[in-house]
């Protein structure tokens, strides 16, 4: 018995791995699915639907680029602070005061490409038809993954704290003002109210919620930056997941059924 | 009911019904609080309301001294023919917010304007709105005599020109 047997023989690598070599189509389809990570992909892929010219991959960049933010940005997280006191003088350290310096730049030009190959994925989905049924779920997973992306970029641009995000996010968020019923500039505003006292104020709308204060200051700096590290990349993970297993599920990359 | 029979069909059901409602009335309760949650009872921000002196420290124009502090320009003017106080000398609070998407304009003195450096609106020293994308002019703030005679001004209460609010008793005050 060689020494590739006697490994693969030991209790350890077969309570990890519960098949044998995958040289046989059934080893190769357990390899997959025995696996919690590869079982969200097919066990077979179509010739077509590994071609470059009809995917441009762009879903797959789109996630590779979610691997780098989600890597440089906890590089990040261990230097920044998310206070106004030190949240732009960090940024500025990062760059001069930290060996690899790019780390920030890299950050920062991934969610540029991420957003761009976010939207070029839904264009590609939507020229080969891929939204149609048996895919229309996983179209709709993919529209609120295309608006997590959306709002990660929109939450990280507050983080340097420098004039342009200071007043990129006011401009932002002053959308939320007119928001119906929940927003204070909004059509319906003045319908919840009890007596004389109107519930939705400058201090109570969905705006204040978001910024925690009645300008963008401390309270949204600290609110942005927990759901940009914490809230957001939590959901999209979890949509993730549901988004590529259905992929398998709904008959593979693209392609027709 | 007899023990030994255990559960009825229409008593576990009703046990059913029971445990749901108290676990969906947890669950929404739980929610609630978690929305409530969100919004803080003390806000750390300069209060809406505040004295800024006695009008004779004023000169004639635009002061900001409480830009910074309040986002309010006080003006003294010698005549606000927009608020119908034409030849009325008094003292006006603008909102230092620019009505097209809410940065904060400069006061250029050499112009005689304000000037949104985000999109470039441009507004007259009444507030009024006369070049760039600001959909309607500065709005204006209540301004009142206190007891003790310093000037109060009151962001709770605001006179939008397009409303023809400006002509209000307290949008404006005579000295």
């Amino acid at each position: 018995m060689g020494l590739k047997e006697k490994i693969a023989d030991t209790q350890i690598w077969r309570s990890i791995f519960r098949h044998g070599y995958p040289s046989t189509p059934r080893n190769r389809a357990l390899a997959a699915l025995s696996n919690v990570f590869l079982h969200l992909h097919p066990v077979k892929a179509r010739k077509s639907g590994i071609k470059l010219s009809f995917t441009w991959c762009m879903g797959g960049i789109t996630f590779f680029l979610f691997l780098l933010e989600t890597i440089t940005g906890v590089l990040l997280m261990f230097y920044y602070r998310p206070t106004i006191e030190y949240a732009y003088n960090d940024v500025i350290a990062m760059r001069e005061h930290v060996p690899f310096g790019i780390m920030r730049e890299l950050h920062r030009w991934g969610a540029h490409m991420m957003v761009l190959a976010v939207w070029l994925h839904m264009l590609r989905v939507f020229l080969t038809g891929s939204y149609k049924p048996p895919r229309e779920f996983n179209w709709n997973v993919g529209v609120i993954l295309l608006l997590l992306t959306l709002l990660l970029s929109f939450t990280g641009y507050l983080l340097p704290w420098d004039q342009l995000a200071i007043w990129a996010i006011t401009v932002g968020s002053n959308m939320a003002r007119a928001h119906p019923l929940i927003g204070h500039e909004g059509p319906g505003a003045s319908l919840l109210a009890v007596g004389d006292v109107n519930l939705v104020t400058p201090a109570s709308d969905i705006r204040f919620g978001l910024l925690a204060g009645r300008f963008v200051g401390a309270g949204a700096l600290l609110r942005f930056y927990v759901l940009h590290c914490v809230a957001f990349p939590l959901v999209a993970s979890l949509l993730m997941a549901v988004h590529f297993w259905r992929v398998r599920k709904d008959g593979g990359i693209s392609g027709p059924m | 009911m007899n023990p030994e029979e255990g559960p009825t069909r229409r008593g576990f059901f009703g046990n059913l019904f029971v445990a749901w409602a108290i676990f969906l009335a947890g669950v929404h309760f739980a929610g609630a609080g978690a929305v409530r949650f969100l919004f803080p009872n003390v806000l750390f921000e300069p209060p809406l309301s505040f004295k800024a002196g006695v009008p004779s420290a004023y000169a004639e124009g635009v002061d900001e001294s409480f830009k910074s502090s309040h986002a309010v320009w006080l003006v003294r003017t010698l005549s606000d023919p927009l608020s119908d106080r034409t030849g009325i000398e008094g003292m006006y609070a603008l909102s230092t917010t620019c009505t097209h998407l809410g940065c904060i304009p400069n006061w250029q003195s050499a112009d005689v304007k304000f000037k949104c450096p985000c999109h470039g609106s441009g507004f007259r020293m009444s507030g009024m709105n006369f070049e760039g994308p600001a959909p309607r002019p500065l709005e204006r703030f209540r301004i009142v005599r206190a007891d003790d005679g310093q000037i109060l001004v009151d962001k709770n209460q605001k006179y939008q020109w397009e409303k023809n609010q400006w002509t209000s008793a307290e949008a404006y005050l005579p000295v």
